[in-house]
């Protein structure tokens, strides 16, 4: 039973205690970057949780065999060929999504996150855990990804999801680079402010 | 011109920080003081340059004949940590005085995703191999001019009196939306 509630922790820890983007500040370049409508927010944040739960997988289990001297050009490649299968998959069943997302399939080698959890879990921990620990960091930064696409599409665009509820142009900033680092400040420091509050 | 054009572009328009939100873990890490903000600059600017020659000479002469672009990602971030040890050994052995001043930066540029962004980039606007390099050293000088600007303020805000839950990060990246409020000013520049 206990071994149960330590996997819930485990997987819930990511979505809100230790949430990436929102707690950690990591993988800020895809979280400033790709928000600018809720859908391209939640189609990162998949696509990172995909990355994140296939190579936590596979760095655990094969943590035993890599030297310590070499591991971080090891998890390099693994991530990097799982991103590579990410990169493929979304050109071809998604197109549309793969062209407002651009470069930033890719960029997912370098997003903090995914070599910090290899790195921080996957390393010490089997095989089942750092699958429940990949999924939790990832919903969370998917949570995280579209919580500010919304933010931003509802301010910069009118609209939710593509939906629009004003007539004409939203505050067109938002939706631009400016209006990220704003709305993402914001919102971490209105996180910090609740849960000071709760503490 | 059009080089002139391209580096402006590169520095304030596109300015890879405020404009292309690319590279903001070390932008946000790093900013906080003067000196060690120019450090990190210049280390940048020398990887994104030499980063971006060895990509784009590799992609031209290996990947694309050889009918391999779908092995980029994978080939792109082991040249560049490789680059980037690289790059520590030789500074360490030929000017140790320049080594212990960029030392810790080093390292840390392996997870710049400004360094593969600019290498994934030049490829998919086409530039030709020197464009190319104008391009990711201008990028570069951006990079560092945006870290400097914000160091400068950051010294600055340390002696103001900041609302408790906006201290920290959240100030900070108020602060950076405004400076990229500033830089779209340069939007009609180019």
């Amino acid at each position: 039973m206990s071994a149960k509630i330590n996997q819930w922790k485990n997987f819930s820890k990511g979505i809100l205690k230790e949430n990436p983007a929102l707690v950690l500040m990591l993988g800020m370049c895809p979280t400033l970057a790709v928000t600018s409508s809720a859908f391209n927010g939640l189609g990162m944040g998949l696509a990172t949780t995909f990355v994140l739960v296939l190579s936590n997988m596979l760095i655990s289990a094969i943590k035993t065999q890599v030297p310590d001297k070499v591991r971080i050009p090891c998890f390099i490649v693994v991530i990097a060929a799982f991103v590579t299968v990410v990169d493929l998959l979304i050109q071809g069943f998604l197109p549309s999504l793969a062209e407002s997302l651009g470069v930033f399939i890719p960029l997912i080698v370098v997003n903090c996150i995914v070599l910090g959890r290899a790195e921080a879990f996957a390393s010490k921990n089997g095989v089942f855990s750092s699958l429940i620990d990949g999924l939790g960091m990832g919903l969370g930064f998917t949570f995280a990804l579209t919580l500010l696409g919304m933010l931003r599409e509802a301010l910069g665009a009118g609209s939710f999801f593509g939906c629009k509820f004003i007539d004409g142009d939203g505050i067109i900033v938002f939706i631009l680079a400016p209006g990220a680092f704003i709305v993402l400040g914001f919102l971490v420091a209105l996180i910090r402010h609740l849960s000071a509050k709760k503490n | 011109m059009e080089y002139i054009l391209l580096i402006i572009g590169a520095i304030l328009v596109n300015n890879i920080v405020f404009a292309q939100t690319l590279g903001i873990c070390p932008f946000l890490g790093v900013s906080g003081k003067i000196s060690s903000s120019v450090g990190m600059g210049a280390a940048v600017v020398f990887v994104i340059t030499l980063a971006t020659l060895v990509t784009f000479l590799l992609n031209q002469y290996v990947l694309v004949p050889l009918s391999l672009g779908f092995l980029q990602t994978i080939v792109y971030i082991l040249v560049i940590a490789a680059l980037v040890q690289m790059v520590e050994i030789i500074l360490k052995k030929v000017s140790p005085s320049l080594y212990s001043a960029l030392g810790i930066f080093l390292p840390l540029i392996t997870t710049n995703c400004a360094v593969l962004g600019v290498a994934l980039l030049v490829i998919q606007k086409e530039f030709t191999l020197l464009q190319s390099l104008v391009y990711g050293f201008s990028t570069a000088i951006g990079f560092g001019l945006a870290l400097i600007i914000m160091a400068g303020i950051r010294e600055q805000l340390e002696l103001q009196s900041v609302p408790k839950g906006m201290k920290g990060s959240p100030i900070t990246l108020v602060t950076a939306g405004i400076l990229a409020l500033a830089f779209m000013g340069f939007a009609n520049l180019v």
